[in-house]
């Protein structure tokens, strides 16, 4: 009796896994394993994959030590995490504690902080080219405005020229890190509010009968006890910024001279524009690895990072 | 702790501040929607159109079969949000309630697939569905046709479950009291009558969740029809955008006022289902 009760059970659970899993199987596993065997290959999807070693890992060596594409692209997406994470973050921190500091209203701030997050980044981004436009654009025109107040201000002629931001290449990336930051703001906020509302209040009036200040509290307590909620926001950053495209896709497609151009942005070129999916395939490991590097990194980080309140 | 007043008034000024700079693109957005050609490019640039031509919409909507997008927007959306509710809770429901032989090892393998960036799986599926046997033309061999590319099948089918999704209800299912299931089994109840009368009516809110965050992330997809959907009539909204730029132009007026339709529905959702926003990020970050 009880063990045909089991085998029911099992057959039941097979039975409700087995959709789910075989679209694992079919959509993640297996071509993995294709994309591992390809990238052993050359492949332009008309001819059937032919087998050429490493020469692919070896021409992304090559690339890398010679300054190529890919290099760049490495560059500039580690360009785009380091501009985008820790002012992203630091914000985002100041913000929520602006938010919890008691006031009314928190809920409306929360609600227009977390607007641009669900939007989608496309039309996002198109907005963005439109501020940013070197002629018409309204960034260009707070420009204008900044420098006749400061005129008037000083007595003196200062003027701001106005900027190409996306056209230019030393501009083009910190556009888009700065419309990167002014999207994801929202998301890690909420996390930080979320965090911030579970350090229990007492805590705060005992150091404040202790004699803290407001600056030795966040030290000793907040910051703390926000470890969980850092650790999060970075490692969700770190791999989102590893796999920065759509922005990138939009606002510039990698120009200008590939001053934007991003690991995926490479790895759907070299695809979808120009049929080398071995060589893409190749790539998509590299960033597979760096992924997988920094998780392991950002684990051994956050270890200990789990708190009783006492 | 009350602040004092003058603090208060400047912390405000502050947040103000903060939420205008995440308004103004959006109100931008809109004030170029409704501007005839003439204004839009016009310098210093005027905060509120002149002339308020809401003819721009009906010209967007007219200059590509944005009627056609809108449809395959929703018909892709609906149908990832319905099998992701489905198959995930599915799937979870198993992890969570019932014992089976491999299933810590299974779980774990389900976790692990999240590991796996998007971007190394890509190549391999848009090959699988183009040589997909015996549909879109193909013959046995995958071959002649263009299989289920420029499909729904195709589009939604490897977007169909997600683990991020199992793992959200398999936690929330093990909240749960396990007194109703026990009654229902000693009544005589099966198993997969416990899961439809009982786990999914209690998880509704864990489910509403799931489902507006799929949603939305489906309706913003841009990779995956991109790669998918070249034909014109089976492209997407976040696609279908595209047609406003050309190499040497780009129709500020009518893309503006593509945007508007393309975010508008989302920004609806958003307003309307706020708390499971928020409900999400506390079940997905600070529990795991």
């Amino acid at each position: 009796m009880a063990s045909s009760a089991a085998t029911r059970e099992e057959r039941t659970a097979y039975l409700f896994l087995a959709p789910g899993l075989a679209l694992f199987a079919l959509f993640v596993l297996i071509p993995v394993g294709a994309a591992f065997y390809l990238s052993f290959c050359r492949y332009d999807i008309i001819h059937s994959p032919n087998w050429i070693g490493l020469a692919n890992y070896q021409r992304i060596g090559r690339d890398i030590a010679s300054h190529g594409v890919f290099f760049l692209s490495l560059r500039n997406t580690a360009q785009y995490a380091i501009g985008t994470i820790p002012v992203g973050m630091a914000l985002a921190l100041g913000l929520a504690l602006l938010v919890n500091a008691g006031l009314r209203g928190v809920s409306i701030y929360r609600t227009t902080y977390y607007l641009p997050v669900v939007t989608s980044l496309v039309a996002i981004s198109m907005v963005w080219m439109w501020i940013y436009d070197p002629t018409y654009g309204l960034l260009n025109y707070a420009l204008a405005l900044v420098s006749r107040a400061a005129s008037a201000a000083t007595g003196h002629r200062l003027l701001i020229s106005p900027q190409t931001w996306l056209a230019n290449p030393t501009q083009a990336m910190p556009a888009i890190i700065a419309m990167s930051i002014w999207r994801g703001l929202g998301y890690n906020m909420v996390i930080y509010l979320a965090g911030l509302q579970g350090i229990p209040e007492h805590l705060h009036e005992a150091a404040l009968i202790d004699g803290a200040t407001r600056w030795q509290q966040f030290r000793a307590i907040t910051w703390p006890l926000l470890k969980p909620a850092t650790a999060f926001i970075f490692v969700i950053s770190v791999i989102g910024a590893s796999q920065v495209f759509a922005q990138v896709y939009v606002m510039t497609n990698g120009g200008p001279n590939n001053a934007t151009t991003t690991i995926v942005h490479q790895i759907f070129q070299n695809a979808f524009s120009f049929m080398k999916m071995g060589y893409a395939s190749a790539m998509a490991f590299v960033l597979f690895a760096i992924i997988f590097v920094l998780s392991l990194i950002n684990l051994r980080l956050m270890r200990g990072g789990e708190v009783e309140y006492v | 702790m009350k602040l004092p007043i003058t603090t208060r008034a400047l912390l405000h000024l502050l947040l103000v501040a903060g939420a205008a700079t995440m308004i103004l693109p959006f109100l931008w957005m809109l004030s170029t929607s409704l501007k005839p050609e003439a204004e839009i490019f016009r310098f210093p640039p005027n905060w509120l159109p002149q002339v308020w031509k809401w003819a721009n919409y009906t010209e967007a909507m007219n200059a590509a079969p944005f009627g056609r997008y809108f449809v395959n927007t929703v018909v892709y959306a609906a149908a990832i949000t319905f099998s992701n509710l489905l198959l995930c809770s599915m799937a979870a429901y198993a992890f969570a309630r019932l014992r089976f032989r491999g299933r810590s090892v299974l779980f774990i393998l389900t976790l692990g697939t999240m590991m796996v960036p998007g971007q190394v799986t890509m190549v391999p599926v848009f090959i699988l569905l183009k040589r997909w046997p015996l549909l879109g033309g193909n013959d046995w061999m995958g071959i002649g046709g263009h299989g289920l590319l420029n499909s729904y099948t195709g589009l939604i089918l490897p977007g169909a479950v997600g683990a991020f999704g199992i793992f959200l209800l398999r936690q929330f299912f093990m909240t749960l009291p396990r007194d109703l299931e026990d009654a229902a089994r000693i009544d005589g109840c099966s198993e997969a009558g416990i899961y439809w009368r009982i786990i999914l009516p209690l998880s509704a809110p864990a489910l509403a969740t799931l489902g507006i965050f799929t949603f939305t992330a489906a309706w913003n997809e841009f990779l995956w029809p991109l790669l998918i959907m070249s034909k014109d009539s089976m492209k997407t909204l976040q696609i279908g955008l595209q047609v406003f730029q050309t190499q040497y132009t780009t129709r500020w007026d009518l893309l503006m006022a593509g945007t508007v339709v393309v975010t508008l529905p989302v920004l609806i959702i958003f307003l309307l289902g706020q708390r499971y926003f928020t409900r999400g990020i506390a079940l997905s970050g600070m529990k795991g």
